[in-house]
């Protein structure tokens, strides 16, 4: 068929619209932002000045106002020790927490993609089920189950296994817990569809070829796999890393994550310019495993599995 | 090494026959069933060293199942199964001493065309001179030795199906299991493959098990051949005795064409039988032996090969003949299939040789014929 230029339009326009898209919600949204973090703070409405107006504003006050940006909400990241060992805490916090959810999502996902054809439909809507409530609820939910009089204090008094309530809440393992439960489908489901398609007979070759049926699930299974579980770490890891209902519910004062210092920025301190430092900062420390990410996928692509 | 050097020892190849041969394969009264269903139903079957052996069916007749019970995927619900003398009852797969050869191939997608030969070795712990020794080997037997980096997806299937052979005779295993191994290739890669499959087996001198639904490549490449019906064997025996000699309608049905013509017994002795039939508008002379006894339905089974057909009516009115009429013709190029509709009610079938290029066919649709045959062309059968 030979290609007019009316179809070509319109070829243009379904293209256009995924760009569109990205242009309106994340580039225009992430200009201001940057522009922001480079604002001086002020008590003022807006907060943060200068604000730039194109109709107001001749050439000359705009270029005024453009040397009036500032670095110092950076260097302020750099020089308080806050900002570094918030971003390292939620690092740390958040990486530790995917490769626990690593030991527990495998084997769920591996036993969901072993079930009888018939069953999978259900296993999987068991994992999903929970998003149908909403998070915040869920999240409060664990606040009853993890505080010195909840449901886990009381059944463990009752069980014998402690005689007196043990601090759960308010510490990082209620932190831990919080985003372990919450994000669990996140690297379940990945998994699961990486899992599943997986050819029963490979598995056979290699037993045939002589390997145990632990030795098939190493050599074959789970290198096969890998494509799920950086799938899956990096949908986990990604959003817990700015995490911030969780630590501000079920954490303590002494839990620091970048998200929640960003929100205290935002609301406590009404420094405008400083969180969105705080948050441009957190999008470039997190581009580089997006980036991986991606160069990753491209290569898997290219190998046509 | 060819197959024409070898050809003589193949045709005196004949262990079944002999009483002493001890067998390599014992399966004796083996059963399986999934649930309700029962897929292979009470067995038995031995299968000698250097056999080349095809198990052939229709889909869903056993075949497959029986294979992976050889193989250790599938544990008998009933028999057992020896090889070399000793029984397989719960030898896991990895331990017992036959390969397979996988329909989809099963090669391992992250590992290069050397580490898929080289796996098998490997889980044997071999040194690793040895294991790269052996690789080398395997990868000149397949003729793929500038393939040894490649992944499997960089690969024709013609190639991937080569590796997947490799990987299989690499172990030098005691039986290789091939379960429709040529089934994925194209019909002239297949047929060379076949004969390439047939030289291997010879110059390795191990056995080979294959399961195959395509009657040509059992045909062509097995010594002997076990048609199975719903779980069961209905005949095994060597390709010619199972085209010439089908010991009922369903072997004769299944391989190769077949006319089938109905009738009674009114004559059975030296040799010489006579069946009643009103498609012939009279009486089929047949030779040989059959267990009817007079009065017996019986059925005169006869190749359209074997069937002549004429416009004139034979000179010998006491030779078997049938009349009708042209119905349709199948030119498949070395031959053509004729149908005929009979006058007496039915169709046969009979093919003849193209040997002249088909410029105006003598005989042509609608045309009045003749279906004559010798009383040995064909074989009276009672089941």
């Amino acid at each position: 068929m030979a290609k007019t230029p009316q179809t070509q339009n319109r070829r243009w326009i379904v293209t256009a619209v995924p760009y569109l898209w990205m242009v309106i919600f994340f580039l225009v949204p992430f200009f201001i932002v940057l522009k922001i973090s480079f604002s001086n703070s002020e008590i003022a409405q807006p907060p943060y000045s200068p604000v730039f107006d194109f109709i107001v504003d001749g050439w000359d006050e705009m270029l005024d106002k453009l040397a009036s940006l500032t670095t110092d909400n950076y260097l302020r990241l750099i020089q308080d020790s806050i900002y570094s060992s918030s971003y390292l805490s939620s690092l740390w916090i958040a990486g530790s927490s995917t490769v626990m959810m690593l030991f527990i999502a495998y084997p769920i996902a591996y036993g969901m993609a072993r079930a009888p054809k018939s069953w999978r439909p259900t296993l999987v809507m068991m994992v999903i089920l929970p998003f149908w409530t909403s998070f915040l609820i869920r999240v409060y939910a664990w606040i009853a189950i993890l505080s010195e009089e909840g449901l886990l204090n009381s059944a463990l008094t009752w069980l014998g296994v402690i005689d007196e309530p043990i601090q759960i809440l308010s510490t990082n393992t209620a932190v831990y817990i919080g985003i372990l439960y919450s994000y669990l489908p996140f690297m379940v489901l990945p998994l699961y569809s990486n899992l599943e398609k997986m050819d029963d007979s490979l598995i056979e070759a290699a037993k045939d070829l002589g390997c145990t049926q632990i030795g098939a699930f190493w050599r074959v299974t789970f290198p096969l796999s890998l494509p799920g579980v950086i799938a899956g770490c990096f949908l986990v890891f990604i959003p817990a890393v700015g995490e911030f209902v969780i630590p501000d519910l079920l954490g303590g004062s002494d839990t620091i994550m970048i998200g929640k210092t960003m929100w205290e920025e935002f609301f406590n301190n009404r420094d405008w310019p400083a969180a969105s430092g705080v948050a441009i900062a957190l999008l470039i420390i997190l581009m580089i495993p997006i980036m991986i990410f991606q160069t990753n996928e491209a290569r898997q692509q290219e190998a046509g599995r | 090494m060819s197959a024409k050097a070898l050809g003589p020892v193949r045709r005196k190849f004949a262990p079944w026959n002999d009483p002493s041969a001890v067998p390599l394969i014992k399966i004796r009264d083996v059963s399986k069933s999934f649930g309700s269903f029962t897929a292979v139903n009470n067995v038995s079957l031995d299968i000698y060293e250097r056999e080349f052996f095809a198990l052939l069916g229709p889909s869903g007749c056993g075949k497959t199942t029986l294979m992976r019970m050889l193989a250790g995927f599938e544990i008998p619900s009933a028999g057992s199964i020896s090889i070399a003398g000793e029984d397989l009852a719960g030898t896991p797969p990895h331990k017992r001493p036959v390969n397979m050869m996988f329909q989809s191939y099963a090669l391992f997608p992250h590992m290069s065309v050397e580490k898929n030969i080289a796996f098998g070795l490997e889980m044997d712990k071999l040194p690793k001179g040895e294991i790269s020794a052996r690789v080398d080997e395997m990868l000149k037997l397949v003729k793929l030795e500038e393939f040894a980096k490649r992944k499997p997806h960089q690969l024709s299937g013609g190639q991937r199906q080569r590796v997947a052979l490799a990987r299989s005779i690499a172990k030098r295993p005691k039986v290789l299991l091939l379960d429709e191994p040529l089934g994925a290739l194209d019909k002239k890669l297949r047929e060379e493959t076949q004969f390439e499959l047939l030289d291997l087996q010879m110059a390795l001198g191990m056995t080979f098990v294959i399961v195959t639904h395509d009657q040509d490549e059992a045909m062509t490449m097995a010594d002997r051949i076990a048609v199975m019906n719903h779980g069961q064997f209905v005949q095994i025996s060597p390709p010619a005795e199972l085209y010439e000699q089908p010991i009922c309608k369903y072997v004769a049905d299944f391989i190769g064409d077949i006319n089938l013509l109905e009738g009674r017994v009114t004559k059975n002795e030296r040799g010489h039988i006579v069946l009643g039939s009103e498609i012939t508008g009279g009486r089929i002379e047949a030779s040989g032996e059959t267990v009817a006894g007079l009065g017996d339905k019986a059925w005169f089974a006869v190749r359209p090969e074997k069937v002549s057909i004429d416009l004139q009516p034979p000179n010998d009115p006491t030779v078997n003949t049938v009349s009708g009429t042209v119905w349709d013709i199948g030119y498949v190029g070395d031959i053509s299939v004729y149908h005929v509709k009979l006058d007496n009610g039915g169709t046969m079938r009979a093919s003849i040789a193209n040997t002249r290029r088909v410029v105006e066919r003598p005989i042509s649709w609608e045309d009045k014929v003749f279906l004559t045959w010798a009383p040995d062309a064909g074989i009276v059968l009672t089941k």
